[in-house]
Parts: C-alpha cells; structure tokens; sequence
C-alpha cells in the first residue's frame, strides 16, 4: 500500500497465520497504523483526525437522533421539541449533533487552508486533494438538507432560497428547482427527501474519506518542509519517520482533548450561540424572516453569491456576451460553485517548484491575505444586502478569485524561493530536536 | 501559526452569530440579572413557581404553551410542584380526547393548550425564538459574554411600553421601547397584576422578570442538567488532556532527544 | 548501554508505566462515559414513562359491569362483580385448575389461584369483600382480547382459539396456559384505582 519502505505484517501465531493467508485484515491494519509519517509534522496536521472523530460523531448522533425524530411537516418542529424535552439524554444528541456540524466545519477549514499554505495539493497528492474537495462538497450539501430537518423558520426560508439557486440556471432551472424540491415550493416532498439524503450522505463521505486516506497513505504525508520522505532505503526512510502509532495517534488525541473540552464548553453553556433564534419558531410558509442568514460555514460563498449584482461591469458584459443568458442571479451562482472550483484546480493553477509556502516569501503574504479575506467574506455574508458591504464583498470575492487565477500562477515564475532543508531529517534537528542543529533552539515546539 | 489560526477560529465562531440578530430590532433591552445566566446558574424554583402564576392569570388568557406537557411542571430543575399539586394544576385546564371524542380535565400527562387568539404565538420556546443582544458590528461578542438574552428581551418588552398607541389598517398598536417600534399586543402587565403567596415583590419589573424566567423554563427545560453535563465532561476533558500531553511529551522524548535514528523506543 | 544509565531508566520505566495506565484508563472512562448515552436514549423516553401508571376513576360503576381502560398499551378488565360472581369464583377446586397461580403482581409469588389471592382489596372496610377484579385483557394463548361475560363459565371467552376463563380470570378450558394476571393496582382513594 505504502510507498515508503517500512516494515510489515508478519503472522507468527499459528492462528494469525490460519486468519492471514484467508483474510489479511490485520496486516491491512497493522500497515495503516504503522505508517511511516514525517516526524517532522506540527500541530496544524492534527484537523484530519479531528475530521475523522466529527464524522463518526454525527453518524452515531444522527443515527440516534433517528430513533425519535418524524420527517413530516406537521410533526418534525414537535418531534425535535419531543427530543429536547422526554427523549433520555436527548437535549444532549441533539445539542452535539447541531454544534457537530459547526465542529466540523472549523476543522475542515483549517485543514483546507493547512493544504493550501503547506502546498499539500501538489503533485503527487492532486487526487488526495480534489476527493477531499468532493468531501467537502458532499459536508455543505449535508449540513444544508440536515439544517432544513427541524423545520424551523430558517430551515424553511433557507431551503427555499438556496434550491432558488438552482432556478437561476437557464433553460432547465425552473423545471430542476422543482423536481429538487418535488413541487412549486418546499414541502413535505422536500422534508422526506432531505431526510433521506442526509441519512445517505454521511456514508458516501465515509467511503471518500477511506480512498482519500488511502491516496496519502499511497503517497505519504505531506509536511512543514514539503520535502519528501526518502525512500531509497527503509533505513534512510526511518530517519525522516516515525510510525503513525503511538506518535501521532497520542499526539492528534491530545488535540482532539482539548478540541473537545472546548466543544463541550460551548454545547454545555451556550449551545445555540451558533444557532440562529428563528429556528426554534416553527416554519411558516406565509411569513419570511426579516434576515435570512445561512449557518456560518456558509457565509463566505454565500458573500460571493450575492456579491454580483447586476451593476458590476463583469456581470453586464457576461449578459451581453451571451445575450441575456447570463443574469445577476446565475452569474452569482456560477461565483458561488466556481469559487469551489478553483480551489479544486489549485494543484494545476499553482506554478512554483517549491511545495511549502514556508519558503516562499512571497507566497506567505499572499496566503494570509487570502485567510484574512476567507473571514472579511464570511462578515459580509452575515451583513445585510447593501451598501457598504456590497462593495466590500465584490472586492473580497474579487481577491478570491484573484488568488487562485493570478496569484498563484505568476508567483511560480516570479518568487525567488528560499534555500529547503535537504530532508526531513535535517529540519527535525534543526527545529525540533533538543539537543544541538544549529538554530534549532529558537522553535521550541513542531509548530510553525 | 498556531496561535493565528485558533485566533481565526475564535473570530468565525464570533463572526458566525454576526448579523443573524439584527432581527431583534433596534429596541432596547435591559441586561436583567437572572439566576440562571453563566456556566453554573441554575433556575430559582421558587421563582418559576412565580412565573408560573403569572403565566396562569394574565398570560394564559391568549397564549399557549403547546409543547409543554402538565407533568414537567413536577420535575426536578424545574418549578418542581409537588404530584398533587401538578395533578390539581392540569385539571384546571380542558384537553379534547379523540378516543372518548369529548372534552375531559386535563391529566399531567396532557400538554398545555395552543394559544387561544389567533395572532398571539405560542410561548414554549419565545425565550430561545428572541436575541436580547447581537453586536457590535455583526461580530457575535455580546451574545459570547452576556448570553444570547432571549429571557432578558422578553422582560424588557413587558416592561418597555412608552404609552404610545397608533393605528394601522384598523388595529391598534402600541408603542415599545423594546421592541423598537409599535406591537399589537396591549402592555399585559401594570405592577401589582398578581399577589405572590410568598410575598415576593410584584412590582412591574419582578412581575416581567419571574415569567421571563418562566419561559426561559419552558424553553429549555433541560438548562440545569445540560451545564452539570457540560461542566463535567469539560473537566474530564481536561485531566485527559494533561495526560496525553504528558504521555505524548514522554513517547516523544526520546525521538526529539538527539539524532534518534530508529524510531524504536 | 552502560549498567547505571538502564538502571536509571528502570526508574523512569515504572513512571512511564504508571502514566500510560492512567492516561488509557481515562480514555477508556471516556469512550465508556461516551457509549452509555447513545444507550440510554433508547429506555422508554419521559412522557411514555409518565404513562406507566394511570389513575381510573371507579366512582360511577355499578355492581355487573366492567371497564377496559388502556394501559402501556394493553387493554386493562376493571370489573366491579357481583355476589354470584364471587361466590362462582369461590366454589372451585383449585387442584383441578389448569394453573393453580394467582398471577397477582400484587401478591406473594407463587400464591395458589384461590379468589383471594386475585381480586383487588376494597377501598375501605365496608366495601363488598372481593367486589373489585383488575386484570390484563390479554389472552395468555396468543394475545387476543377476551370478551367479557361470555364463556362456559360466565367470566371470559376468547373468541380467537376458544379459551373460557372464569369469574375470578381463571382459565378453565381451552388451549390458553395461564390466568389472566393481575397488574400493579391499589385504591389511592375511595373511588380512584391507580394502575402501576
């Protein structure tokens, strides 16, 4: 499986000999939890895990959850109510299933943004990054159809302006918003659906997360350096690895720990500081929030969304090309999934020989710029729609694109990289070791 | 970096909230003091059992309370009454049987009524439906320091009646400095609206503040037990912590301690 | 390595050790703390739990006739007999029953089948001794629902495979293994049965 060379399985019991030659299982699992990880990794390599324990999380929830939840509009808002006040524990599930979902947006960013900074997208790991963009593409379509399931105000309101969205597409989109929605508006056909689909869902992402660990495992992690693991020998490679257990198991729950001391701070104390008051006012299908405002993780694409209104010179001259094909409305939409998609298309848009944005100075400010931006969007996205804050979202969402359109690009040819360590070894002593390296006092812990 | 991203991250969490209340208007709302308010404050019975009789005697004329059921008035962490006092409580109130397909007296098995009038909402949740505070400039702090104020906004609508009244499209509205603009609802409390057998105060604003408690009861009936839950599983969190930590820096000493060049312990 | 540097570590070992079993044990404590929820979510949530014990007002029956009431789901016989039903329900020989168990939750366990040991004791001294007959209107063959006043032995029959059982819920004939039983039930006032 691995492509760095390390030790592997061997049964020695007769037993396990009887069970490995039928079935290699524990030499499957023996090799996935052995595997030669750069010991050079900081604590910005621990999100994966924490990715992994939200996903188990809101299944075992969720699957829970289900015990005693109705989809059917005239009951769904009553069985939450049912959970949160008779269900043993219930007020709990629900809690941790609503803050999960907030969880694991925050750790999937911040693993986004590491790839982005660390250059994780690179060749070779370009498909280990485009699954873990379908990931994340799969996670906001689940968090939406899990958001509309109490049917609440905002559910409603937020399911009918986001399928909206797909009306926007020309031609088909009226005839695709109702076929999504199963009637002219959001209804019981909608509920049960999304019922359904956000059951389904989770257990795709679980497959994809299997073959997206798969790939790096097949690759190698990628680290601080972005310098590859040597493979030459196992001898050589063991001098830039540790194996993943006890390492890094140890070290990711240690930051799992104090994740969730922090998460369960907040479910304990303020569990709907995250949740927006009008959903706990049953939907109405005759009256529509003064604000409607998507969950957080949402803010910033739908910054992007509603940033091209039809004065922007880009949105009229699209109109005229097309000759009116393209409005407002769908050039947003194409914004919103094309801001995606660019992030998709980084490992091809970025130029520079050099993996690591630690050694390219250029890059850095660039990338911070870009995170600065990623939450000046996420403002906007909660802001009404109106001046200031239009301006400021073409601008912001302007920056995005330029990011990965220009920036990345013309930064390959025009950035003068710094000098790289030669292996993982050498920047292990260096940065981290105790004793001696050089500089190597200075950082005293793996991080950046 | 780490430092930087778990800034960002505390920025989402505040950022996140921004802007999602400026639905609460632009009305004033009073930071009333309550019991149950921080990590460890828990609801006053006794004062439950006081909003409760407010509930009962001037709100209950138009409002509902339909997804609370009779019984939960007994349960500990809440008003607490005793069983035949919670028994005699829901006999004051007619429930429609559909297996007798008749009126019967209320059982603490039943549920409080729907609201009577058509335009006045139900109640049970009205504590988690409102935000006292938002702010400032869509960044969330308020709510992340003061809470998200649904018991405080509430007590300040009841108490925030300017005396104004206007007309609109033939009903009559009435002006709320809480609110921020006119409501349809008529001020329901003037002080001294009920007499507490415990000879608490019923001026206007412990009136306005012993239902608002009330209904943050109703609203989230499960308070006192979710922060006893949450407060343990965060200390525990917390041991665990120090020991994973001292576990991960021991597992790790000797891989840092010079040229480790077997990962072998 | 040199003898006193492993025997220092020998020191540093049994430290090493001790952290490992607290820091296991803890995170063992935790997936336990974690998987007992997801259990308990499961037991009968808080409004079912508040209908396992009903109060049935008996203060309008008169002497001959029966209520059925729901209780956790099953159908519950409240008979208020008369003076022939509980003399018939007195003459039996009891070693001739088909079971010879009082089934009486609120009884001693093992009780024989005697009327005394089923009907359900009287809300106060002058009552009619054994007036009042509580069971579960369960067939104990397949779960039918008997039909009262009816049968060989003008207690019950159930209509589904034939059983008849008599005025104390006694089966007599046909393929039913057991007596009606007797729920949890007591008089909390002179007209009011309490179920469970």
């Amino acid at each position: 499986m691995a492509g760095i060379p390390h030790d592997h399985y061997e049964p020695t019991t007769g037993a396990e000999k009887w069970l490995h030659r039928r079935l290699p299982i524990v030499g499957l699992l023996y090799d996935t939890l052995m595997i030669p990880t750069p010991k050079n990794l900081n604590w910005m390599w621990i999100w994966g895990i924490v990715l992994v324990f939200c996903l188990v999380l809101q299944i075992v929830t969720g699957i829970v959850l289900v015990m005693h939840y109705t989809p059917d509009t005239t009951l769904a808002f009553a069985s939450i109510e049912h959970i949160m006040r008779d269900v043993n524990g219930g007020y709990m599930l629900r809690y941790l299933h609503m803050n999960g979902a907030s969880l694991f947006f925050i750790a999937v960013y911040a693993h986004i943004f590491r790839g982005l900074y660390y250059g994780s997208y690179k060749e070779p790991r370009e498909v280990t990054w485009i699954i873990g963009i379908l990931i994340y593409v799969l996670m906001m379509g689940t968090a939406f159809m899990g958001y509309v399931l109490p049917w609440g105000q905002m559910s409603f309101w937020g399911a009918t302006v986001i399928t909206g969205l797909f009306g926007a597409i020309p031609f088909v989109g009226e005839a695709l918003q109702t076929w999504l929605l199963g009637g002219p508006a959001v209804d019981n056909a909608t509920l049960t659906r999304f019922f359904s689909l956000h059951y389904l869902l989770p257990f795709l992402i679980a497959g994809l997360v299997i073959v997206h660990v798969w790939a790096f495992h097949h690759t190698g992690n990628n680290n601080p350096t972005g310098v590859e693991v040597r493979r030459t020998s196992k001898e050589e490679a063991e001098k830039d690895t540790v194996p993943f257990w006890p390492y890094f198991v140890i070290k990711d729950m240690f930051a799992l720990a104090v994740i969730l001391a922090v998460f369960f701070a907040i479910v304990g104390f303020m569990p709907n500081y995250l949740g927006h008051p009008d959903n706990y006012i049953e939907a109405n299908a005759l009256q529509t929030p003064a604000h409607i405002v998507p969950e957080w993780y949402f803010l910033p694409f739908y910054a992007i969304l509603r940033a091209f209104t039809d004065e922007v010179w880009i949105v009229i001259i699209a109109n005229v090309l097309t000759g009116g094909i393209i409005d407002a409305k769908f050039f947003g939409v194409l914004a919103m999934f094309g801001a995606i998609v660019v992030m998709a298309l980084a490992p091809w848009l970025d130029t520079s020989s050099v993996r690591s944005g630690r050694y390219r100075p250029m890059f850095k400010w660039w990338f911070w710029l870009l995170v600065v931006d990623f939450f000046v969007l996420m403002w906007l996205g909660a802001m009404p729609a109106e001046e200031p804050y239009n301006t400021m979202s073409l601008i912001a969402s302007t920056y995005w694109f330029a990011y990965f359109l220009v920036i990345l690009p013309l930064l390959g040819v025009i950035e003068k990289p710094l000098p790289q360590p030669e292996t993982i070894e050498q920047d292990f002593d260096e940065h981290v070791a105790k004793t001696k390296g050089g500089a190597g006092e200075a950082a005293p812990t793996p991080a950046e | 970096m780490i430092r930087k991203i778990a800034l960002s991250a505390l920025t989402a969490l505040c950022l996140a909230t921004g802007g999602a209340f400026a639905a609460g208007g632009a009305g004033k709302v009073t930071d009333y003091d309550f019991s149950f308010e921080g990590p460890f404050g828990t609801y006053d019975q006794m004062q439950l059992q006081r909003g409760l009789q407010v509930y009962t005697e001037i709100c209950a004329a138009c409002h509902g309370l339909q997804y609370v059921p009779f019984r939960a008035l007994g349960y500990d962490g809440g008003p607490h009454l005793p069983e035949d006092q919670v028994r005699a409580y829901a006999a004051f109130y007619e429930v429609y049987d559909a297996e007798i397909d008749d009126w019967r007296p209320a059982t603490p098995t039943d549920y409080f009524p729907e609201s009577g009038l058509e335009n006045a909402p139900d109640l049970s949740l009205m504590a988690k439906a409102r935000a006292g505070f938002s702010g400032p400039y869509g960044l969330g702090l308020n709510q992340l320091f003061r809470g998200m104020g649904g018991a405080e906004y509430i007590a300040s609508v009841l108490t925030g009646y300017n005396g104004s009244e206007k007309e609109e499209a033939g009903a009559l509205l009435y002006g709320n400095d809480a609110f921020g603009g006119y409501l349809s609802m008529g001020p329901p409390l003037w002080g001294d609206d009920v007499e507490y057998e415990d000879g608490s105060p019923t001026d206007i604003e412990s009136i306005a503040k012993d239902v608002s408690a009330f209904l943050m009861w109703t609203a989230e009936p499960e308070l006192n037990a979710r922060k006893e839950a949450g407060f343990i599983a965060v200390l525990f969190l917390s041991i665990l912590s120090v020991l994973l930590y001292l576990t991960n820096k021991r597992i790790w000493a000797p891989i840092k301690k010079g040229k480790a060049s077997s990962p072998a312990e | 390595m040199e003898k006193n540097v492993s025997h220092a570590e020998d020191h540093e070992g049994t430290r090493r050790d001790f952290l490992f079993y607290a820091t296991g044990g803890a995170g063992a404590v935790a997936t336990g703390a974690a998987v007992w929820p997801l259990i308990n979510q499961m037991n009968p949530s808080k409004d079912v739990q508040a209908l396992s014990s009903i109060r049935v007002d008996v203060g309008g029956m008169e002497p001959g006739t029966q209520l059925t009431v729901k209780w956790l789901g099953k159908p519950v016989f409240i008979r208020r007999r008369t003076e022939e039903e509980i003399a018939a329900a007195n003459d039996v020989d009891l070693t001739a029953l088909i079971d010879n168990d009082a089934r009486n939750a609120n009884g001693a366990e093992g009780a024989d089948a005697a009327d005394a040991n089923r009907f359900l004791a009287p809300p106060t001294e002058d009552g009619l001794e054994g007036e009042w007959l509580v069971m579960i209107g369960v067939c104990t063959h397949f779960g039918c629902v008997p039909l009262g006043d009816a049968g060989d032995y003008n207690g019950w029959f159930c209509p589904c495979h034939g059983s008849h059982y008599d005025t104390s819920g006694r089966i007599r004939r046909g393929p039913a293994p057991e007596n009606l039983p007797v729920p949890p039930a007591e008089f909390v006032d002179e007209t009011t049965i309490v179920l469970g």
